[in-house]
């Protein structure tokens, strides 16, 4: 890598900065920033985990989120590149996952099975709390993340902080808290959505996360908004309430 | 980017205590919990127990439908009751900020909030004898149970532990809640959390399909996963991942 143009760079923060303003959805935005994070280094994906009240990493957007996928995050709970960068607050570049084994005896192997050969880990930062991790696979063996991709992939992770705390004032130390047990909820809400729609549906979660996104774009309609409606009030979406 | 915002050094980080200790404070909460008086409501002996353990100076829970309406509440104490009822008469509190933004609004001085959020409830609260709030939505993803209040007479924050002990109230509460048996009592914690211990996806889209077999709302399906989890003697866990896998309905039907 390292063969980023400062043009498409700027075109990314851009677009992601453009989403920023006025009444933006928290899981828009996440989605937007790890698919764009997953593409600027040509990865094979990329994903965010935020830390609950306990210090439990949380699953929470993903540039894809296939079954395989989500697992690998949640399996981070205990071992992997997210929870290194979320305790030491520093970033993990360029892990061979054949060779991690012995460093992460049960992500490595399950990563690797998962079609994966390097990852990455970069914490969010917010003052003097680390409040989770933005995580990148790659399919190329080792990664080959070079000093200039670095600090452009920090930069995504800070620019994901941002985003996470901007719904409300920071400055109270509260806010903190209040917007990740929100986040964390929020999350909870797209997964019971995915069940709903992949019963009514007859598909697979995957394909019902896939469904209700692709909905939500076309209708021009928040994420959050979207998978809210589909557990609470399904009949108010027409083009979802019939297989 | 922001004022407020300045990336620090690796050495000024400090990290959120470690994961492990999610099962102990619900254990704790539990215990605190069924160590107050039989005679009591389980709610009221939730907002009690929750006033040791938080050197609250009252605490009140509200049981809310999805509009917001008001149905069973709970006090620790006629005061507490009084300041709890108090936002439902006004229209505005914490209470009813943190069920319509589903997430947790914490007050840690309520002068401050009479300026602009509760221009009449903070000081009617105040007149109480309260200086700060804390309220916590009693939820689960779209699930929306109602909202437990931690009032205190002295201003300023929860410290990091207290508000993980204030959460585990609210989610020991959710699943209260949910259970909601004849003795009141709380069922044992067997990791079958609601929240806690096991939170994975597949619990979550499992309640979404049995609500969709069963034609309930989400807060009944969560309620008969957890049911039929009790009666089969299974965790969460094994029934969620067969709803999602298929291999199992609540319904009772074949796919």
């Amino acid at each position: 890598m390292g063969t980023v143009s400062a043009e498409r760079l700027s075109a990314i923060f851009v677009e992601v900065a453009d989403t920023l303003v006025d009444e933006f959805d928290l899981f828009d935005f996440l989605h937007l920033l790890t698919d764009r994070a997953s593409s600027l280094v040509g990865a094979a994906a990329a994903g965010l985990m935020l830390a609950d009240e306990h210090g439990r990493l949380e699953f929470i957007a993903g540039s894809d989120e296939n079954v395989r996928l989500v697992e690998l995050f949640q399996l981070q709970n205990s071992q992997g590149p997210c929870l290194e960068a979320f305790r030491t607050g520093q970033s993990v570049i360029n892990v061979d996952l054949a060779a991690a084994t012995a460093r992460w005896p049960l992500f490595a192997p399950r990563a690797t099975a998962a079609g994966f050969r390097s990852v990455h880990a970069f914490p969010l930062r917010l003052r003097s709390q680390v409040i989770g991790a933005l995580n990148v696979f790659g399919d190329t063996r080792g990664g080959n993340f070079d000093d200039a991709d670095v600090p452009i992939m920090q930069a995504l992770a800070d620019v994901a902080t941002i985003g996470l705390m901007q719904e409300r004032a920071i400055r109270r130390s509260e806010a903190l808290t209040e917007q990740l047990q929100g986040a964390l909820n929020s999350r909870i809400v797209i997964e019971q959505a995915k069940g709903a729609l992949a019963q009514i549906h007859n598909v697979t979660v995957d394909e019902a996360f896939n469904r209700i996104r692709a909905y939500a774009r076309s209708n021009n309609r928040r994420l959050t908004e979207v998978a809210h409606l589909i557990v609470t009030d399904l009949p108010s979406l027409p083009g979802l309430a019939q297989p | 980017m922001d004022a407020w915002f300045h990336p620090v050094g690796a050495e000024a980080f400090e990290v959120m205590t470690s994961g492990g200790g999610a099962d102990k404070h619900r254990a704790v909460v539990r215990g605190l919990i069924d160590r107050q008086p039989d005679h009591l409501d389980l709610l009221q002996r939730v907002c009690r127990a929750a006033v040791g353990a938080l050197s609250a100076c009252g605490a009140g829970i509200s049981v809310m439908t999805a509009d917001g309406t008001r149905g069973v509440s709970a006090a620790s104490d006629p005061v507490s009751e009084r300041i709890e009822e108090l936002q439902f008469v006004l229209g505005e509190g914490p209470c009813l900020d943190a069920f319509a933004s589903r997430r947790p609004v914490l007050t840690t001085d309520l002068t401050a909030a009479a300026t602009y959020q509760w221009p009449v409830y903070a000081p009617a609260a105040q007149d109480g004898g309260v200086r700060a709030v804390f309220a916590f939505p009693l939820q689960v993803g779209a699930v929306r149970l109602g909202v437990i209040d931690i009032f205190r007479d002295r201003v300023g924050p929860l410290t990091d532990e207290e508000l993980r002990t204030a959460l585990g109230f609210a989610e020991v509460t959710v699943e209260a809640l949910l259970d909601r048996q004849a003795n009141g009592h709380l069922r044992d914690g067997d990791g079958a959390a609601v929240l806690g211990v096991g939170r994975r996806a597949e619990l979550f889209q499992a309640q979404g399909m049995v609500m969709v077999q069963l034609g309930v709302s989400i807060g009944e399906a969560l309620a008969r996963i957890r049911a039929y989890a009790y009666a089969e003697n299974l965790s969460l866990d094994d029934v969620a991942r067969d709803v999602v896998n298929r291999r199992l309905r609540l319904d009772g039907d074949t796919e």
